[in-house]
């Protein structure tokens, strides 16, 4: 990873556009990692407020990131997740800060979520894994990427859940309903945390059809019960 | 790029300043000899955790306080906003500060008593935080608590909206417990203390698309028209789960599906939220405890009585 970037040019070299592009399908945060469903589920069942999320994480991800990489040769690793912890919990609260000065409506309907991107498995999980290692400005690109891949997650589960919820996308009418004298009768599961689980598990099979290289090997398959004895029945 | 670079010389000129003094001196030799240290020692570790924790400390108070006045008046704003809205007063193109201004008054009211508070600062009262401190409210009993809400303030705020020196509408204050959330809104009513002309809530977090649709314009406008009180034994309202309601006693409730308009105590009712029984039940209990006796009940007829002056 000596690649530092010193000129503008080498901004776009292929490592970079990797950390950046890889996220986004190959090495998704959500569908091939697993992490940050939480907030997947809680604040999709609206296309505006998953898109402010969706931004504040990205933001989140990169600039803790970016920090965590500057100062990572000196932080003791007794203390590595709690510094990890610090920097991330500071820049939560700044964005939750500026949120409710000049997006007041939107930091209404995201309530308790904006603080909890702090327990974001990704944001941590960016820092753990990659800025420990590597220098900030990639470490800031690859918090961009992460972020960017779980937007797009976001962003299609609150398409799926906001247009078959309420027949609405970001508040204007896409099916007429049937309680306003349209045709469409709105499927309530849509505007519940559950319905996520769903759609996301319908994007993670649908993805891993598409590329069987991102299929997890079984960690053990079950014995048949001739040979069960060691399995610690009683 | 420039004005990065204008800052690092801002940020050396201010380093060669401090220069100057002893004690700077003397503490960056030492974060110079503390950092060069392995990682893991003890002291490093200290430093390192002191160090971070101030600049983290410094960001965040610094966003805090310098966002503070934009989020002071987001807050006012979107209050004004609602209480011109629950009063009718909100088109598209109105000015929220200065329709504010000139159409509603603030009046803080005794809850016990039902009478104006005059010796109080109107604009500088904040009823939900009075609700909270234990000089300014009230345990409520809990056989009576039915919005469950436990404490109120003695004193609230009520707005008025006045035409030619009469009341015209009269905006109460209410607040009371659904399924995930304290619900908090307003309700408004003619200067009857009888109709309701709006209902409205401003802070709420029901389930979106179910209890939520409480904010619904569509919802809300059926409220319009709607009476509060009792007129008649027939009007009294004995069904649901809270105890029924007897002439002149607060009767204003949903109900589960839509209201049959033939029916007498169709004036009494409102049609309940489709999936959300449990917000309904909380919207009538909390409309309910607020215009009941332990609510606005007193003060309404006091209004009632003065004919809309005050």
């Amino acid at each position: 990873m000596s690649a530092v970037i010193d000129d503008k040019q080498s901004i776009l070299n292929d490592e970079t556009k990797k950390v950046l592009i890889d996220p986004l399908v190959s090495n998704n945060p959500i569908t091939l990692q697993v992490l940050g469903i939480c907030s997947a589920l809680a604040v999709t069942s609206k296309m505006s407020t998953s898109l402010i999320m969706a931004l504040a994480l990205t933001l989140v991800t990169a600039f803790s990131s970016a920090a965590i990489s500057a100062i990572r040769n000196h932080i003791p690793g007794s203390i590595r997740i709690i510094v990890q912890m610090t920097i991330i919990a500071s820049l939560v609260i700044v964005v939750d800060q500026v949120l409710k000065a000049v997006a007041y409506d939107v930091s209404k309907q995201l309530s308790v979520f904006v603080g909890l991107i702090i327990t974001n498995c990704i944001v941590m999980g960016r820092a753990e894994a990659y800025a420990m290692k590597n220098p900030p400005l990639e470490s800031f690109i690859d918090g961009i990427g992460n972020g960017a891949g779980y937007s797009l997650i976001l962003i299609t589960v609150a398409f799926f859940r906001e247009t078959l919820g309420s027949g609405k996308l970001l508040g204007y009418e896409v099916f007429k309903l049937t309680k306003d004298g349209g045709w469409y009768d709105p499927n309530g599961l849509m505007l519940l945390p559950p319905s996520a689980f769903f759609i996301i598990g319908i994007i993670i099979w649908t993805v891993r059809e598409l590329r069987p290289e991102q299929r997890e090997n079984q960690d053990f398959k079950i014995m048949s019960i001739a040979h069960g004895e060691e399995g610690g029945h009683h | 790029m420039p004005n990065e670079k204008k800052q690092c010389k801002h940020l050396t000129k201010l380093c060669a300043a401090l220069e100057k003094y002893e004690q700077y001196r003397k503490f960056k030799a030492y974060a110079e000899k503390v950092l060069a240290m392995g990682n893991d020692s003890l002291e490093k570790t200290i430093f390192v955790a002191v160090s971070l924790c101030l600049v983290c400390a410094v960001l965040v108070a610094f966003a805090a306080v310098a966002l503070k006045p934009l989020q002071v008046h987001n807050k006012e704003f979107d209050m004004k906003k609602n209480i011109l809205d629950v009063a009718g007063l909100l088109e598209a193109n109105t000015n929220v500060d200065s329709a504010f201004a000139d159409r509603i008054e603030a009046k803080l009211v005794n809850i016990e008593t039902g009478d104006y508070v005059e010796d109080l600062n109107v604009a500088e009262y904040d009823q939900r935080k009075a609700a909270k401190d234990p000089a300014q409210n009230v345990i409520i009993p809990k056989e009576k608590d039915i919005a469950h809400i436990r404490l109120k303030a003695k004193i609230a705020k009520v707005f008025l909206v006045k035409e030619a020196g009469a009341i015209k509408s009269i905006i109460l204050p209410i607040n009371g417990y659904g399924l995930w959330s304290t619900l908090y809104g307003f309700l408004s009513l003619d200067a009857d203390g009888q109709t309701v002309q709006s209902i409205n809530f401003y802070d709420q977090a029901e389930t979106p698309g179910l209890g939520g649709e409480v904010v619904n314009p569509n919802w809300r406008a059926l409220w319009k028209g709607k009476k509060v009180y009792a007129e008649s034994e027939q009007h009294a309202f004995n069904k649901g789960n809270v105890e029924d309601a007897g002439i002149g006693e607060a009767a204003l409730h949903l109900v589960k599906g839509a209201v049959d308009p033939a029916k007498p105590e169709a004036a009494y009712e409102v049609d309940g939220l489709a999936g959300a029984t449990l917000t309904s039940t909380g919207v009538t209990n909390l409309v309910r405890y607020w215009t009941g006796e332990e609510g606005f009940a007193l003060y309404l007829s006091k209004v009632r009585t003065k004919g809309g002056k005050s």
